[in-house]
């Protein structure tokens, strides 16, 4: 390779060169999430912003753990849950004594909740990395869950604790009852937290943080101690977990056990690896989708949480990077400008590849109904079926083996063309 | 003058096993020390216990004139020495730039720091574009460690070693498995980069442990049978016998 056809690497990075376009996009985030509910003014669209926008500050918080500093966690709704009860004995003290304090400030309350377990239980929690981190997590996690059903002093048993967000101080004239003000109070939170969240990456922490994460032996003999390292990330990931759940309390009216529990820790898993946790847009990606998900198939198929699983599966075994893995795998050939060689073949396979998904749906929805009553009739994408019919069961299985043995053909091509694309991004200087 | 590196009466048992026995060993400020000995000597075990990667079974040993022996790796490396690995050891995700910048970040105070940012800090930026220049990786500053080729991974693992700015170097074979070209291109680096420091340096290639040390000792089963100049190694009865005899020069 000569030396002129290498600009990526030669190019000296200006540090502040994007300036522009790196300010740009958290612009055209904040005035996103100002405009969004005027274009999408319903309640049900505004209810599952509201929604979307906790669980990426959530997703965000796990990805301090999971992405940054390679911990896994499967307990990290117990900082959620606790930030969800802490904001609302605080909301109920407030309206009980007639503080002055508004409701904004209640998530942070959320955020000291989760901070405070945090530094208590993390220091033991973070002695070791990998499984053993993992097995604890675990294990705080059903402790904190099943303690909350036996204290019901603080955390209310089964029924949980209520409180009532309009009994609060009003500023600016808001009460904080329409679902719109909520919205907007969550968006307010969103932006503040996801700046912080991102401004830690970029602090010497953040980066030993990555140390940490990839060779935590080696850290040792730069002068740090892992150990350290991973109680702090793990105290500010709770701090915004909290931040977080004191969001959703809010957003409810109610905290209760559920916000504590495996349950809710494998969902906030589920949103960052599907989104990708080598990127920090990655877990707001997979909140995004996975929320929207969580709320449309409900209402869609009782199964909904099999679908999880196969998305799920097909992400770990096929895209290990996530969402933002595979957008940015894409960015070396927009730049070599090769990527246009490689979309036809995606569309191409995409055709099989649908027909394929459209007979695993089918099957799942003909089973799941068959299973609930014999014979019974439904319909899917506007269709109508009868589980009873084996004309069924036959167009399933010729939609599954007909679309597998086509895509497969097909997925070789996109393989192949993937190839040509990356060489020549390659031998342009694009790729390492 | 108190010697950088004092190791007295150190013993390291595995079980039953002795693996070092009865290790004394000197090395002065400013000295270029390399110690060589067959395979399975205690060379890497005699760096893992000064280094604090493993704790003595008992014996002392003293960085400076302070005893450091039962301290952690980082409290090691807080008090001014920094080691090298045999098998490549960086940050594989990290970028090259990001792999110098953390072995850089303790050392110039800015430790925990999550109110900082990273790339606001005029001396780390300073300091890691140096280190840099000085292991000729400054054209690869952005590819991740792990696609590095295997000597260049071995020139940033001598550039995260010094980084720190640590007064007392080990290298643990820094030149294994390189061809004579990369060999020599290495052993300039790393005279350049120890000047005025102390060098400890395990090492296979006689070649390279003649060029560089100003004082050699030879470990057989964990034992320093001999230690001395170059010349007097070299003439050494005991070391002919046990170690140099099919590799004299």
């Amino acid at each position: 390779m000569t030396d002129t056809a290498t600009p990526a690497t030669n190019i000296p990075t200006a540090p502040r060169g994007n300036n522009l376009r790196f300010y740009g996009m958290w612009a055209i985030g904040a005035i996103a999430l100002v405009v969004l509910p005027l274009i999408f003014s319903s309640g049900g669209a505004l209810t599952s912003f509201s929604l979307i926008g906790i669980s990426i500050i959530f997703a965000l918080s796990y990805n301090i753990l999971l992405g940054q500093t390679g911990l896994l966690s499967f307990g990290h709704a117990v900082q959620y849950g606790l930030g969800g009860f802490m904001a609302v004995h605080l909301m109920n003290a407030i309206a009980a004594h007639g503080w002055f304090i508004p409701l904004p400030l209640a998530p942070l309350a959320g955020g000291v909740g989760g901070l405070a377990f945090a530094i208590v239980i993390g220091w033991v929690m973070t002695k070791r990395a990998g499984t053993v981190f993992a097995m604890i997590s675990l294990g705080i996690g059903e402790l904190v869950a099943s303690s909350s059903l036996i204290l019901r002093s603080v955390f209310g048993g089964e029924s949980g604790i209520t409180t009532d967000r309009t009994a609060l101080p009003h500023i600016f004239g808001w009460s904080f009852g329409p679902q719109i003000q909520i919205y907007y109070l969550i968006a307010f939170w969103l932006m503040v937290s996801t700046i912080a969240m991102y401004a830690l990456t970029r602090t010497p922490l953040g980066r030993v943080c990555n140390a940490v994460r990839d060779n935590p032996e080696r850290v040792e003999f730069i002068g740090y101690d892992p150990h350290v390292v991973r109680y702090i990330a793990f105290c500010l990931s709770g701090f915004f977990a909290g931040i977080a759940g004191g969001l959703a309390a809010i957003n409810f009216e109610i905290a209760n056990s559920a916000y504590l529990g495996a349950a809710q820790s494998g969902l906030v898993l589920f949103a960052t690896f599907i989104g990708g946790t080598a990127y920090f847009v990655g877990p707001i990606l997979g909140a995004i989708l996975v929320t929207y998900l969580q709320l449309g198939l409900t209402s869609v198929t009782s199964v909904w949480q099999l679908y999880f699983g196969i998305i799920f599966i097909a992400i770990v075994m096929f895209a290990p990077g996530g969402i933002a893995g595979i957008v940015m795998m894409h960015r070396p050939l927009i730049r070599a400008g090769t990527l246009g060689t490689v979309i036809p073949a995606y569309l191409v396979s995409l055709v099989p590849t649908l027909v394929l998904a459209l007979g695993v749906i089918l099957a799942i929805e003909t089973v799941a109904h068959y299973a609930e009553s014999q014979g019974s009739a439904f319909s899917l994408f506007g269709i109508p079926f009868d589980t009873g019919s084996p004309l069924t069961w036959a167009a399933a299985v010729v939609l599954i083996v007909v679309g597998f043995l086509v895509a497969r053909i097909t997925w070789r091509r996109v393989a192949e063309a993937w190839d040509r694309a990356t060489t020549v991004a390659r031998e342009r200087g694009y790729l390492a | 003058m108190t010697a950088a590196i004092e190791i007295r009466a150190v013993e390291k048992r595995f079980g039953n096993v002795s693996i070092i026995r009865d290790l004394n060993l000197s090395i002065e400020q400013g000295e270029r020390h390399a110690i060589i000995g067959p395979n399975g000597a205690g060379k890497s075990t005699t760096f893992n216990l000064v280094s604090g990667h493993i704790r003595p079974t008992s014996g002392e040993i003293r960085l400076n004139g302070d005893v450091i022996s039962g301290l952690r790796p980082f409290e090691i490396n807080r008090r001014g020495l920094s080691r090298s690995f045999q098998v490549t050891n960086v940050f594989a995700r990290m970028t090259v730039w990001e792999n110098i910048r953390c072995a850089v970040l303790w050392a110039t105070g800015h430790r925990y720091a999550f109110w900082k940012n990273v790339d606001d800090l005029p001396e780390v930026r300073r300091r890691t574009a140096e280190i840099l220049e000085s292991i000729h990786l400054t054209h690869r500053r952005d590819v991740p460690a792990g696609l590095l080729t295997y000597a260049e991974q071995r020139e940033l693992e001598i550039g995260i070693t010094i980084a720190g700015g640590a007064d007392v170097i080990m290298l643990d074979e820094p030149t294994a498995g390189m061809s004579n070209m990369e060999t020599d291109r290495a052993v300039t680096l790393i005279r350049r980069l120890t000047e005025g420091r102390t060098l400890v340096i395990v090492e296979h290639d006689m070649s390279v442990v003649f060029g560089l040390a100003d004082r050699i000792s030879v470990l057989v089963y964990g034992h320093i049978i001999a230690s001395g100049t170059p010349e007097e190694i070299r003439n050494d009865p005991k070391v002919k016998e046990a170690y140099l005899g099919e590799e004299a020069h």
